[in-house]
This record gives structure tokens, C-alpha cells and sequence, in this order.
């Protein structure tokens, strides 16, 4: 008897358990504020001798600098800003090695960062294929395809 | 406010990564799966059972090793998804457990060993698929293996036929369920496929009776794959696993193309082929009439009646583990495993047992619901489905809500291949919600880029 209604409540225990920890999952979670910008700038202060550098003013437009479709030029408030061969996309490259939804510039805060969308061929800045969202800077060359592009102001 | 937060959806949200929360909850998952345990020992011999130590010491090394591998592999999973899998697979052991003891049968032993190697296949996925998106290259040889898979019992020699289904295959002494393994193939296919076409599906084609019809080489392939593994499933007369597929494929286009027109040409289709399906195959008409009235004939629905009345003597209560005669349930091991928790552990033990199968889709959903790329959030979402429908099938069907199909509890039911399936899924789960869960990385990672960077001349 006292061992049916002592794992009965064992088993709520765990049930409302569970539940609270969603709970606070759900409602808990922190919407970044500056609280959470400043902690992360005293992290990268501990990290790096020198202060970072501010961005020399903020990018306003992502151009293809180098492609098939060079020249293109789409401004950054209309983020986020799908990149693929697709219809939809905002730029919308004319790339055989690009894919249809390939990449997506996104905005955090005010940094600007770009996401693969599991393309076949992948994004990469430098020699690096990404495998997270990686932030952009004015100048940081994101290359997709045979296309590059670029943040500008 | 030094920076202005523009409203980005969820992705502004910063998840934490609370893996202690999980270790808090993992413990008590173990206390319900040992404490089942050590109560069967108690109700039905009176005292703990002889391998108690060593049992709790096995269950309890899995569940530490698997949130170990979470911890280093997964940081920012789910933390609610593993606890609840690990109770679910505790308490369904016990029960098994119990049988034995009824039956004096070795189903608890094997079972263990299963789950073992569940556990073991959940560490390799999280350790060997560091993302997800590298599936969504297999799309089409997933789609194939699944469709191999489900062809494997038919084979001659290979195939066994066990309680009048073909669906098993046995090697050297073991048999195994393909079909439970095609389930998670199918799901990744399905994705895989739905993400690349959804726009051409739900655009493009013509508009027939107000339903947009979508083009046959854009819907052909997928519907190829699916007519087939149904059409498997009915010729070895797998009614539970057809249904299964059937709602799973329809969920999944229905969420990828947002037309709820889906949801009624299927549903017009199932009602219409139940309807023709009872007809025509016997083996479903009795089915249909076990559901219908079972009390007319309680020897060809025994297993029905015995579940009711096993339920209705636990009560709201139950009659305590070991205490109630769960053994009397045919299959009670298996199928009616839901059954004989309702007899041991009342109706509040049966409303926790289907909350935490609740909690189970509510994470994968909403892990489908912040997952930002469309691949991901599909298969969440088909792994989501397959559980709730697989749940409400069986639940239903011992409650006798709608007519009675065989499919396994997940977690619960005695047999392996559904047991490594799952696992196998809640890895899946678990590297998704890791991947979208993750905070955005640091501005200004590259830092090396210093050197290289546009010096402004003007």
C-alpha cells in the first residue's frame, strides 16, 4: 500500500519535474540585453591583449564582388537576406555551383553574420567551410560558388 | 541600451545549456525505473529481487554514460528529452520484468540487452554526426535503404513469420523488425526531399475541385517511395506500421507546402481505404469488429477484454506493481504493456506515462519550431509525428478508442529493433536541438582578419 502511493508520487515527482524544467526553458530564457552584450565584451577583453578594434562604421549593403553575378547589390535592412539560385532569393546568383537556398546573411544585435543552409557545396570565408553562423565584418569576403561577396558600407 | 535589439525571432533568445538540470532529472528517472523495479521484486515475491544491485548499478551506468556523451558532444541539448526516454525505458523494463516473474519467461534479461545497445547507438550518433544537415545528402539513398529494409521480410529463408505478420527477420536466433529501422530512413528521405521541392509542391501545378494539385515530377518520387513501403506493409499485413506511415507522410507534407488541403485528400483517402480495407481483408474486419464489440466473442478478443478489465480493476490508483495480474493480458509484454501499467499503476499512473510521451513530441516540435534551417525542422517534426501517432495508435487501441492496430510502445514494448530505433531517433533529436539551441558564436571570431582588412584612403 504505502509502496503504490510512494512510487505513484516518485513518478509525479519526475513528471512535474520534467515539466519545470521546460518551464523555465521556456519562460527563463534571456532575450540578450546589454547585460548580456557587456558580459560577452569583458570575455573578449580577458581573451585579447589588445582592445577590439570598433567596426569602422556599420555595413549597410552586401555586394557580389567577384562572379557570375558581380556587380549586385542588396542593403542590409532587409535582413535576413536569403543567397541561393532560387527565385526567392534576395541574391539571387546566377552560379551553377551555387544551390537554390545556399546561405542567409542574418542580423544579431548589430552584427551581421552568415549562415549555410546546408548547401552542397558550402560557404566559406577564407578556406574555412562553415559549419555555424560566423559574424561579418565591413570587408570579410563570404565566398559561395565561384561568387564572392562582401559587406559594405 | 548601447545596442539596439532588432527583433529577430527567437534566434535573439540565448538558451542556456542546462545540463545540470538534466543530471538532476536523470536522477530521478533512475529512482522511477529502479524503484518500478525493486516494487515488482516487493509485490510479487515479498522481498527485492536477487540481481537489484547489480541492475540498478547497469541502468544507472547507461543513463550516467549517456549524459556524459550529451555533456561532451551535445552541450546545449534538450535537457528534458534523455531523463524522460531513460523513465520511460526503466518503467517499461519493470513491467517486462514483471511478466517474467508471472511467466517465469526471460524477456526483461533480453531486453536489457537491447536497451544496451540502444544506448550505445545514441552515443554513435551523437559522436559521428556532428550535423545534422550532412543527412540531407543521403535523401534519396535513405529513401532506397528504407524501402530494402521494408522489402527484407518478404525475402525467402531470410523472413519470419511470427502472430501472423511478416514483418521479422531472423538471424541466427534473433529476429529483428526492418520496419522499425525504415521508420527513422523515411523520415530523413521525406525531409530530405519535402525541403527541396516544398516550393514547387505547394505552388506550382493546377488548381482541381479548390485543391492545388502539384506537378507528378515534382510529387512523383516521394509518392513512389511511399506507395511502395505502404504497399509492403499491407502485403505483410502490418496494419499498425501502414497507418503509421501513412499519417507520418502526410504530416510531413502538410507542415513542408502549409496547405491544409493535405490534411483532407488524406484523410478522405484513409476513411476510404479503412472502409474498402475492412471489407475486403478478414484480418481487418475482425479488427474492426474486436473494436466495435468485443464482449460478443471474449475468446477471439480476449486480449482486448482482459486489457479492459485489467484497467477498470486498477482503477484510479492501481493496484500497486506486482500486485495486479497483468499476466492474464496476452501480450502484455509487448503490445498491451500500456495495459498493464493502467491495471499496476491506476489512471494516474497511465496519465503521467502519456504526459511524458506528450513531453516527448512538445521538445521535438519545439525544437522543429527554432530550428532555422527547413531540413532540420522537417525531420524534428516527422520524428515529433512518429511518436504521437505511434503513442495514439496503441493507447487507443487498448482503450479501446479505435480499433485495435499492432504497433510497439516506444521505449516500453519488449522487442530490440524498436528499441535501437528509438534511441537512434532521440540522438537525432538531441543533435538538432544541440545545433539550434546553441548561441549564436562571438562577433568578431576572426580575428586574424586584422591584417587583411580595407584601409580606408580618403
Amino acid at each position: 500500500m504505502l509502496i503504490r502511493f510512494a512510487y505513484l508520487a516518485i513518478l509525479w515527482i519526475f513528471v512535474l519535474g520534467a515539466i519545470s524544467v521546460i518551464r523555465s526553458d521556456m519562460f527563463g530564457a534571456r532575450v540578450e540585453t546589454t547585460a548580456g552584450s557587456s558580459r560577452r565584451e569583458q570575455r573578449r577583453a580577458r581573451k585579447g591583449s589588445k582592445p577590439a578594434k570598433p567596426p569602422r562604421g556599420a555595413p549597410t549593403k552586401a555586394v557580389v564582388v567577384d562572379g557570375p553575378s558581380a556587380g549586385l547589390t542588396v542593403p542590409l535592412d532587409q535582413v535576413p537576406i536569403l543567397i541561393g539560385r532560387g527565385t526567392d532569393a534576395a541574391i539571387r546568383l546566377d552560379d551553377d555551383y551555387v544551390s537554390t537556398r545556399h546561405a542567409r546573411i542574418g542580423q544579431s544585435g548589430e552584427t551581421f553574420y552568415v549562415e549555410d543552409l546546408g548547401s552542397t557545396n558550402g560557404t566559406y570565408i577564407g578556406s574555412q567551410r562553415l559549419t555555424q553562423a560566423t559574424a561579418l565584418q565591413l570587408g570579410t569576403r563570404v565566398r559561395v560558388g565561384k561568387t564572392t561577396i562582401e559587406l559594405k558600407k | 541600451m548601447s545596442a539596439p535589439t532588432t527583433p529577430t525571432g527567437v534566434s535573439d533568445i540565448v538558451h542556456r545549456k542546462r545540463r545540470g538540470a538534466e543530471l538532476f532529472l536523470l536522477v530521478l528517472a533512475l529512482a522511477v525505473g529502479i524503484g518500478a523495479y525493486a516494487a515488482v521484486g516487493l509485490g510479487v515475491e515479498g522481498e527485492l529481487p536477487g540481481d537489484m544491485y547489480g541492475y540498478s548499478a547497469w541502468l544507472a551506468a547507461l543513463a550516467i554514460g549517456a549524459h556524459v556523451v550529451v555533456r561532451l558532444t551535445a552541450p546545449y541539448a534538450d535537457p528534458v528529452l534523455l531523463p524522460v526516454v531513460t523513465a520511460l525505458n526503466g518503467l517499461g523494463l519493470a513491467m517486462i520484468y514483471r511478466w517474467d516473474l508471472a511467466r517465469e519467461t526471460g524477456y526483461s534479461t533480453k531486453q536489457l540487452t537491447w536497451t544496451t545497445l540502444g544506448v550505445v547507438l545514441f552515443a554513435m550518433v551523437l559522436l559521428l554526426l556532428r550535423d545534422h544537415r550532412r543527412l540531407q545528402a543521403y535523401t534519396y539513398t535513405t529513401g532506397l535503404a528504407a524501402i530494402v529494409l521494408l522489402l527484407l521480410p518478404l525475402a525467402p529463408g531470410l523472413g519470419k513469420t511470427i502472430n501472423g505478420a511478416r514483418i521479422w527477420i531472423g538471424i541466427a536466433g534473433w529476429s529483428f523488425q526492418p520496419g522499425e529501422v525504415a521508420k527513422v530512413l523515411l523520415v530523413i528521405a521525406f525531409a530530405g526531399y519535402l525541403v527541396l521541392h516544398r516550393d514547387a509542391l505547394a505552388l506550382a501545378g493546377r488548381r482541381f475541385i479548390g485543391i492545388d494539385l502539384p506537378r507528378m515530377r515534382d510529387l512523383g518520387p516521394i509518392l513512389l517511395m511511399w506507395l511502395i513501403s505502404l504497399g509492403v506493409l499491407v502485403l505483410q499485413r502490418d496494419l499498425g506500421s501502414s497507418l503509421l506511415f501513412f499519417g507520418l507522410f502526410l504530416v510531413m507534407l502538410y507542415v513542408a507546402t502549409e496547405r491544409p488541403g493535405w490534411l483532407v485528400v488524406g484523410s478522405l483517402m484513409f476513411v476510404s481505404g479503412a472502409a474498402l480495407a475492412s471489407q475486403v481483408y478478414s484480418h481487418v474486419q475482425t479488427r474492426v469488429e474486436g473494436w466495435l464489440d468485443p464482449f460478443s466473442d471474449t475468446d477471439t478478443y480476449g486480449q482486448i477484454v482482459e486489457g479492459l478489465y485489467g484497467m477498470a480493476w486498477g482503477g484510479l490508483v492501481g493496484r500497486g506493481l506486482g500486485q495486479g495480474d497483468p499476466w492474464r493480458i496476452p501480450f502484455a509484454y509487448s503490445d498491451f504493456i500500456v495495459a498493464a501499467v493502467g491495471e499496476e499503476l491506476g489512471l494516474t499512473g497511465l496519465m503521467a506515462l502519456i504526459i511524458l510521451f506528450g513531453l516527448i513530441v512538445e521538445r521535438a516540435l519545439r525544437t522543429a519550431l527554432i530550428c532555422r534551417d527547413g531540413f532540420g525542422k522537417l525531420m524534428a517534426t516527422g520524428f515529433g509525428i512518429v511518436f504521437a501517432l505511434q503513442v495514439f495508435v496503441v493507447v487507443g487501441g487498448v482503450t479501446k478508442l479505435i480499433p485495435l492496430t499492432g504497433l510497439t510502445t516506444p521505449f516500453m514494448s519488449h522487442g530490440g529493433s524498436s528499441m535501437i530505433a528509438n534511441w537512434v531517433v532521440i540522438g537525432l533529436l538531441l543533435r538538432i536541438s544541440d545545433q539550434v539551441r546553441r548561441p549564436l558564436p562571438d562577433v568578431r571570431p576572426l580575428e586574424m582578419d586584422d591584417a587583411t582588412q580595407v584601409v580606408k584612403l580618403r
